[in-house]
C-alpha cells in the first residue's frame, strides 16, 4: 500500500513537473515521447515544440547534467529516454555503447523537411538530426578598443598586443576574458589553440596521442601568455563567470560561444556603455595559420535503439514537429541559435559562428577516444597554468593519463 | 539473548546490510578487475552540417560478439589499480630510480593524481580533525557555562554551519574569498599586495578549504560534547574544586577523561569523513589546486566517455584508506571491549 502511494506521488510529480498535454499544432502521435537533453533556451524551445504534440505523453528531463543520465537511461531495455539531445562530442558516447537506432527508415518516411545537411550521417546511416550550429567566437568591446585605438583582433597576437594596450592605458587591468576553468572548459581552449596551431590529436585511423607536439607546446604557451591579461582566477572561470566578468565591464576581448553570445548583455542591471560597446565577429586564428583557433558544433537529437518501433515513430515526428520550419517566425526563437533549420535567416548575433563555418574551422573531432583526451587535458594542464612545470612536462603527463584511461576502455 | 530471538531481531538490519553495504562492495570489487573489451575500430565517412570526414567509430557488430561472450568484460586483474591513474608501479618506480634526493621524488610523485590527491586528503583529514575536536569542545564548554535562557539560541546558532548543506556553504565562503570578495579584498588590503589572490595560490586554496572543513563539521563535535557535558558527575568536579584545581585542570584530568568515548567516537566519524572530502573541492572549484580521492571519482565519472574500472578502482582504495586510518582507533575498542568480558 505505502509503495502504491509512493508510485503513485511520484508519478504525479513527474507529470505536474514535465507533461504539457497541450492540444498541439498538427502533430500526433500514439506512444511515450521522453526527451533528456542540455538545457540551454535553444535546447528549451525545442523541448517545448515536442510537448505540444498531442495524442500521447511528451516527457521532457532538460538539465546541465544531461550527460551523466543520457547513456545510463538509454541502457535499459525499454530505455528510460526515447531520445537523447546531444552534440557532436557527446553522440560519441551514445554510439559507443550502441544505445541509439539509424533514422533512414524514419527519414525516408516522416522526414521530408529536414535538409541534407541537417543529416548526421556515419558509414552511410542517419543517426541524429541537427538542427543548431555553435563556435567559440570574438566577443569584444568596441568602445573600449576605440579608445585604445585599436581594431578588433583577428589573430591571437593582435590580441595580445591589445590586451597590452588596453592595460596600459589604464582602461582595464585584465582586460582579457576566457573560460579557462580547470577541467572541461581549460581542455576545450587548449583544443582550440592546438588545432589553430594545426595540431591533431591522434595519429590517423588510431589512438595513439600526438599532442606532445610543437603545436601542443606553442597552444600552451600562447595560452600562459594570454593568462597575465586574465583575473589571476582564471583557472575557476567557466563560461558562465567569463560571461560575468564581461557583463560587470572587466574584460574587454573574450572567446565565447555563439549560443551564449546572442544573450549576453540582456541580463538585469549590465552597465550601458557594455550594452552599446558589445560587438562580436569571427574566431581569430593563431600563429600565422588560416584555420581558426576554434572548433564547430552541432547540436541534434538522436532516437534510442531499445525502445518499441511506434515510440520510435512518435519521438521522431513528436522531434521534427520541433524544429519545423515554422518555429523561425517567433523573432525571439529566431535569435536563440545558429539554427540549421530551412528558412533560418542570419541575426546580427549569428556572424561569429557563420563566420567560424566560412573560414572552413575544424569540426570538434567525433572520435570514440576524444571524450578521454578531453578530460586527460582538463586534469593535466593545470599545472602548467600555475607555472608549477614546463609545457612539454604537462602534455607528457596528458599522453600518459589518457593511455592509462585508454587501455582501461579497449581503444589501445 | 536466545538465538532465535536475536535472528529475528536482527534481520531487518542484516538484510539492509547486505543490500546497502555488502552487494555495493562487492559490485565495485568485480568493477574494478574487469574494463571493457577491446573495441574493434573502423574507418568510415561521417557527414554533417560541417561536410564529410572519414573518422574511425567503434564497429558495433564485432563489439557486440564480444561482449554477449563476455558480458563482464575483460579480466585485468590489478591492472588498473597499478596504472598511471592509481598507484602507478611503473612511474613510482622510474622516479625512484630517477631521483638523486627525497624533494625531487616527491615532486615527481606530486606529478601522479592518486598521490597528490592522497596529500592533500591525508594533509586534510590530519590538520581538520584535531582542529575541529578542539574548536567542537571548547564551544561546548562554553555553551554548557552560559545561562539557562542563552542556551537554546546559541545552540541554534552554532549548528547553523552543520544545517547549511555543504556545497552551498562550501559556495558563500568561495563567493566571499573572490578577489572581488569581502574576504578577498580585505586580505589583499591586509596583505598589501592588490594582484593577492586567495583562489590563484594553491597554499592559500588549501587554507581555505581546511578552514571551511573546520567550520562545517565543529558543531557535530560540539554537539556530542555538549550532550557528553550533560552526564558530567558533579561531585568529582566539585571534589576537584576542593582540591584546588584550576579550571584547565578540571578541564584536562575530569571532563576530558568523563568525554573520551566520545572523543574517539568524534574522531571516528570525522576522519571517515574527512578522508572523503569532495563537496568542498567542488564548491571552491579548487581542482586545480586541491583534488581528493572521492574527486577523482566524480572526474573519472564526469568526462564524456565514462571510466567505470578506473572509479571502482579507486573506490576500492578509498576503502582500503578509510580501514587503515580507522584501525588504530578499532583496535583500541576491540581491546576495550576484550577487557570488560
Amino acid at each position: 500500500m505505502i509503495l502504491k502511494k509512493f508510485a503513485l506521488a511520484g508519478a504525479m510529480t513527474v507529470l505536474a513537473s514535465t507533461t504539457a498535454l497541450a492540444d498541439g499544432h498538427g502533430c500526433s502521435i500514439e506512444a511515450r515521447v521522453s526527451i533528456v537533453g542540455n538545457e540551454f533556451p535553444a535546447i528549451q524551445t525545442v523541448g517545448a515544440g515536442a510537448q505540444a504534440c498531442s495524442g500521447a505523453e511528451v516527457t521532457t528531463n532538460l538539465t546541465a547534467d544531461h550527460q551523466k543520465i543520457n547513456l545510463a537511461g538509454m541502457q535499459g531495455n525499454p530505455a528510460e529516454y526515447t531520445s537523447a539531445i546531444i552534440a557532436n562530442s557527446s553522440i560519441v558516447a551514445l554510439m559507443n555503447e550502441d544505445v541509439i537506432r539509424p533514422l533512414d527508415d524514419l527519414v525516408a518516411k516522416h522526414g521530408a523537411d529536414l535538409k541534407k545537411n541537417q543529416l548526421i550521417t556515419i558509414d552511410g546511416k542517419v543517426m541524429a538530426v541537427a538542427f543548431m550550429a555553435n563556435a567559440q567566437h570574438l566577443v569584444y568591446r568596441s568602445d573600449i578598443l576605440e579608445q585604445a585605438g585599436l581594431e578588433p583582433p583577428k589573430t591571437y597576437e593582435d590580441m595580445l598586443t591589445a590586451a597590452q594596450m588596453i592595460r596600459e592605458k589604464g582602461l582595464m587591468e585584465n582586460p582579457v576574458g576566457g573560460a579557462y576553468k580547470a577541467g572541461w572548459n581549460l581542455a576545450q581552449e587548449f583544443n582550440n589553440m592546438f588545432l589553430g596551431y594545426g595540431g591533431s590529436h591522434f595519429e590517423a585511423g588510431t589512438a595513439n596521442p600526438t599532442i606532445n607536439s610543437e603545436a601542443g607546446v606553442q597552444a600552451l604557451e600562447m595560452m600562459k601568455a594570454l593568462s597575465e591579461y586574465m583575473n589571476p582566477d582564471f583557472l575557476t572561470h567557466d563560461s558562465n563567470v567569463t560571461n560575468g566578468e564581461f557583463r560587470a565591464g572587466n574584460v574587454a576581448i573574450m572567446n565565447m560561444w555563439g549560443s551564449r553570445a546572442a544573450t549576453l548583455t540582456e541580463a538585469e542591471g549590465v552597465p550601458q556603455e557594455v550594452i552599446d560597446g558589445f560587438a562580436i565577429a569571427g574566431p581569430m586564428t593563431v600563429g600565422g595559420g588560416d584555420t581558426p583557433a576554434s572548433t564547430l558544433w552541432w547540436d541534434g537529437w538522436t532516437v534510442a535503439k531499445n525502445i518499441s518501433d511506434a515510440e520510435a515513430e512518435a519521438t521522431f515526428i513528436a522531434l521534427t514537429s520541433a524544429i519545423d520550419p515554422s518555429i523561425l517566425s517567433d523573432a525571439e526563437v529566431a535569435k536563440q541559435a545558429v539554427w540549421l533549420i530551412d528558412g533560418y535567416e542570419p541575426t546580427p548575433a549569428a556572424v561569429g559562428v557563420f563566420d567560424a563555418a566560412n573560414a572552413s574551422t575544424i569540426p570538434y573531432p567525433m572520435l570514440p577516444f576524444m571524450g578521454l583526451m578531453h578530460t586527460a587535458l582538463g586534469a593535466e594542464l593545470a599545472d602548467f597554468m600555475q607555472g608549477k612545470e614546463s609545457a612539454e612536462q604537462a602534455l607528457k603527463d596528458v599522453e600518459a593519463a589518457y593511455i592509462a584511461a585508454a587501455k582501461e576502455k579497449g581503444f589501445l | 539473548m536466545k538465538h532465535r530471538t536475536f535472528f529475528w531481531f536482527f534481520l531487518p538490519t542484516g538484510l539492509a546490510m547486505i543490500l546497502f553495504i555488502a552487494l555495493p562492495l562487492v559490485s565495485i570489487v568485480t568493477q574494478s578487475i574487469f574494463a571493457p573489451h577491446e573495441s574493434v575500430f573502423e574507418t568510415v565517412e561521417n557527414c554533417g552540417p560541417f561536410g564529410c570526414k572519414e573518422e574511425t567509430v567503434i564497429n558495433q557488430e564485432a563489439t557486440r560478439a564480444l561482449r554477449e561472450e563476455k558480458p563482464l568484460g575483460r579480466f585485468v586483474g590489478f591492472d588498473v589499480y597499478l596504472d598511471r591513474g592509481h598507484i602507478a608501479v611503473a612511474e613510482v618506480g622510474e622516479a625512484w630510480s630517477s631521483t638523486q634526493s627525497w624533494g625531487d621524488f616527491f615532486g615527481k610523485l606530486g606529478n601522479l593524481p592518486l598521490y597528490r590527491a592522497l596529500a592533500f586528503t591525508l594533509t586534510y583529514t590530519f590538520v581538520v580533525t584535531p582542529l575541529l575536536i578542539i574548536l567542537g569542545l571548547v564551544v561546548a564548554l562554553a555553551v554548557n557555562s552560559l545561562h539557562k535562557r542563552l542556551k537554546g539560541l546559541v545552540i541554534f546558532f552554532s549548528l547553523l554551519p552543520m544545517i547549511v548543506t555543504p556545497l552551498i556553504g562550501a559556495l558563500i565562503l568561495f563567493w566571499m574569498i573572490d578577489s572581488r570578495g569581502i574576504l578577498g579584498q580585505f586580505i589583499s588590503y591586509m596583505a598589501d599586495d592588490p594582484d593577492l589572490s586567495l583562489k590563484a595560490s594553491t597554499p592559500l586554496m588549501w587554507i581555505s578549504l581546511m578552514v571551511y572543513g573546520v567550520w562545517h563539521s565543529a558543531p557535530f563535535a560540539f554537539v556530542v560534547f555538549y550532550a557528553g557535558l550533560q552526564t558530567l558527575p558533579q561531585d568529582q568536579l566539585e571534589a576537584a574544586q576542593i582540591d584546588g584545581a584550576s579550571r584547565y585542570q578540571q578541564v584536562r584530568y575530569v571532563i576530558v577523561p568523563h568525554l573520551m568515548p566520545l572523543l574517539t567516537f568524534v574522531a571516528l566519524i570525522k576522519l571517515m569523513d574527512n578522508f572523503r572530502v569532495f563537496e568542498e573541492i567542488v564548491g571552491f572549484s579548487a581542482e586545480a589546486h586541491a583534488t581528493s580521492l572521492s574527486w577523482i571519482i566524480f572526474n573519472d565519472l564526469s568526462g564524456e566517455t565514462w571510466q567505470l574500472s578506473a572509479a571502482s578502482a579507486t573506490s576500492v582504495l578509498t576503502i582500503i584508506g578509510v580501514a587503515i586510518l580507522l584501525s588504530p582507533v578499532l583496535v583500541r575498542t576491540w581491546r576495550d571491549f576484550k577487557g570488560k568480558t
